[in-house]
């Protein structure tokens, strides 16, 4: 017979992989192909989705939630735990074999319920260290599109000079423009191209941000209504953390379509019609009616208080605009801030501008220098988004810094405002000018004072790097106690 | 990022015992932990072994009718990913379905940020240990450095 099986365990290291190499020892003498995935921390392929069409049942030895169950859920199944597997997998072997025979043959091919698509919480897992796992999803997810979009970006500008490619336009109107329709050099017109190509990246970040994690809560259903809610979250202005709001309530909705009990037709119909239309419509109802206004009203309160600003302290005004550069990046504050710097620049004044791209420097910067002094505290995606960080970060490409903050946002985000707070005030208090909107050390023969505007950049990364690492190794003292009562330090 | 890791990184001669004096699981892991210390690969042996043990308590043990246990915990105080082996004369009990007690104890130390490579290498381990050869040259091993050389053997990337 053909089996599919899945292993997996909280920490899934031992008893997933013991598991799973006992099943295939028992299949080999048994004369049955069978095919694993272990769905722990090695990160092994998913089955072929063929091999999983042409299997005759499928096993589940799990201490844990299985990712995309509804794959299987056509297949004649056993579930027992990774033990009874690594005890007796010959025996499990029988009883899937009997199962298999049991089974009607004329089941209807790739009919997913959506009971076995329901997402089973992990047993004894903390709701703090679920969440940080649906949000870690979204990021690992977002990652290649901050990477890929955040580097063309920066290439760009070195390529065709930081301010000048964003004069030119490539796709105009549906019309392709080449270096002979655009009044610009050739190396202008291809960094506009390669600017054009970085952008449509970044435009996906809170899209996919926002679908991957309802995808890790609700599972495929949650896809539809997370990118929508983020696509709208980009709409109204709402920057990565509206992403992580649609995702969250895309997740929750779906995860509350998937209770209501339904029989016969309208069972089959739930997966194809209702989780779709009524997740995609739930979220983004509420996304444009009842979180659009509210961003928009409090981007004009808070622009309008910033303005009313502009004649006190220095320091004051350096510290506020690096709380705001970084708060978001990207997003409606981060806007606000940026906005006031462009106005102030149009109306011949240098400083705040100069302020404002150093403060949005330091996040992406600060995240990487902290990924280099303490590589322990971070996951193998975080460390290679923290290595493409120092080019971002150069650049003034703030979003660089979105993937440590999605993952972790209380201890990322305060920890990135305080290193721009003090870049700000650092910047203002130096005297420091900036005569372009953006381009970062690209910039930098139009940066006035430009050797302490850099000793403002430096003091805010370093400020960043440490309070982020203080807060993250504080996280995992304090946290031992707790969490291993919960029983998620720890795995079975 | 890291240089080629392999089994010597995880373990070694100093990290076997092949004579547990200890005759309860929570005295053959706090025993073990000893070893991790003694090597600077566990920062905080109290609360390793606590992790380990409220662990072993919530699944009911990780003690297999084959005669194995692999006692394990995800923890900050752990500095370097690690394993120690221990061999019991009499056995230990490890909550095996069937009672069987466990003479053959890896107890497994991570640290909260494992990098893959490392749990690549945990990870066959503990399938190699579904081998019954494997377990039977554990248990004839003569010595320490005996026991790690079967393990390299086995465990090669």
């Amino acid at each position: 017979m053909k089996f599919v099986a899945v292993t997996s365990c909280p920490t899934g290291i031992a008893h997933s992989e013991m598991a799973a190499e006992a099943l295939e020892q028992a299949a080999s003498s048994k004369g049955h192909d069978i095919v694993v995935e272990v769905q722990g921390a090695s990160g092994a392929p998913p089955i072929d989705p063929q091999t999983i069409a042409a299997a005759d049942a499928v096993i589940f030895a799990v201490d844990a939630t299985v990712r995309d169950r509804d794959r299987f859920a056509h297949l004649p199944s056993v579930e027992v735990r990774t033990r009874e597997a690594i005890d007796r997998a010959a025996a499990i072997l029988d009883r899937a074999a009997a199962a298999a025979q049991a089974a009607p043959t004329d089941r209807p091919a790739q009919a997913p319920t959506p009971q076995a698509a329901a997402v089973t919480t992990s047993a004894g897992a903390g709701r703090g260290e679920e969440v940080r796992r649906w949000l870690m999803t979204g990021v690992s997810y977002m990652i290649p599109f901050v990477v890929a979009g955040g580097i063309l970006i920066a290439i760009a500008f070195a390529v065709g000079g930081a301010v000048d490619v964003t004069e030119v336009t490539i796709i105009d109107d549906g019309a392709v423009r080449f270096p002979g329709d655009v009044d610009a050099g050739i190396l202008t017109w291809l960094g506009a191209v390669l600017l054009t190509i970085g952008s449509t990246a970044f435009s996906m970040l809170v899209p996919i941000l926002a679908g991957f994690i309802a995808y890790a809560m609700a599972d495929r259903p949650g896809i539809a209504p997370g990118i929508v809610g983020g696509l709208i979250a980009n709409e109204i202005g709402a920057g990565f953390l509206g992403g992580m709001v649609a995702g969250l309530l895309a997740g929750a909705i779906v995860n509350a379509l998937k209770r209501i009990p339904v029989r016969g037709t309208l069972q089959r119909m739930m997966p194809i019609l209702v989780y779709p239309l009524v997740g995609v419509l739930a979220v983004g109802g509420l996304m444009v009616l009842v979180v659009g206004e509210p961003v928009a009203t409090a981007n004009q309160a808070l622009s309008d208080w910033l303005t009313g600003l502009s004649g006190t302290n220095q320091i004051v005004l350096g510290v506020l605009i690096g709380l705001m550069m970084a708060f978001d990046m990207g997003g409606p504050v981060n806007k606000v801030a940026y906005t006031f710097g462009i106005a102030a620049l149009d109306a011949g004044s240098f400083e705040i501008m100069a302020a404002v791209m150093a403060a949005g420097m330091t996040p992406p910067l600060g995240m990487a220098l902290a990924t280099v002094l303490r590589p322990s505290l971070y996951n193998q995606a975080e460390v290679r988004a923290g290595e493409a960080a120092w080019i971002m970060g150069a650049s003034f490409i703030t979003e660089g810094a979105i993937p440590f903050a999605a993952a972790d946002p209380l201890r990322v985000i305060p920890s990135l405002m305080a290193g721009s707070a003090i870049t700000g005030a650092l910047s203002l208090l130096f005297d420091a000018t900036l005569r372009a909107p953006h381009g970062g050390v690209w910039v930098v023969g139009v940066i006035g004072n430009w050797a302490l505007y850099l000793v403002a950049i430096a003091a805010g990364t370093a400020v960043t790097a440490v309070t982020v690492n203080v807060l993250k190794s504080l996280r995992s003292v304090q946290a031992e106690p707790a969490r291993t009562t919960e029983g998620v330090t720890v795995g079975a | 990022m890291s240089t080629i890791t392999t089994i010597d990184d995880v373990t070694g001669p100093e990290l076997v015992s092949l004579d547990l004096a200890a005759h309860d699981a929570r005295s053959a892991i706090e025993e073990l932990t000893a070893l991790f210390e003694r090597a600077g690969r566990v920062t905080d042996r109290t609360a390793y072994a606590e992790a380990v043990w409220a662990r072993e308590q919530e699944t009911g043990g990780t003690g297999m009718e084959s005669g194995i246990a692999i006692p394990h915990a995800k923890s900050s105080a752990v500095a370097r990913p690690s394993v120690a082996f221990g061999r019991s004369a009499t056995g230990v009990g490890f909550g095996a379905e069937d009672g069987t007690p466990a003479d053959l104890i890896f107890l497994i130390a991570a640290p909260e940020g494992a990098d893959d490579l490392h749990v690549t290498l945990l990870s066959r381990l503990a399938r190699r240990l579904i081998h019954q050869e494997f377990r039977t040259a554990l248990r004839q091993a003569d010595s320490p450095r005996a026991v790690i050389d079967i393990i390299r053997r086995e465990v090669q990337l």
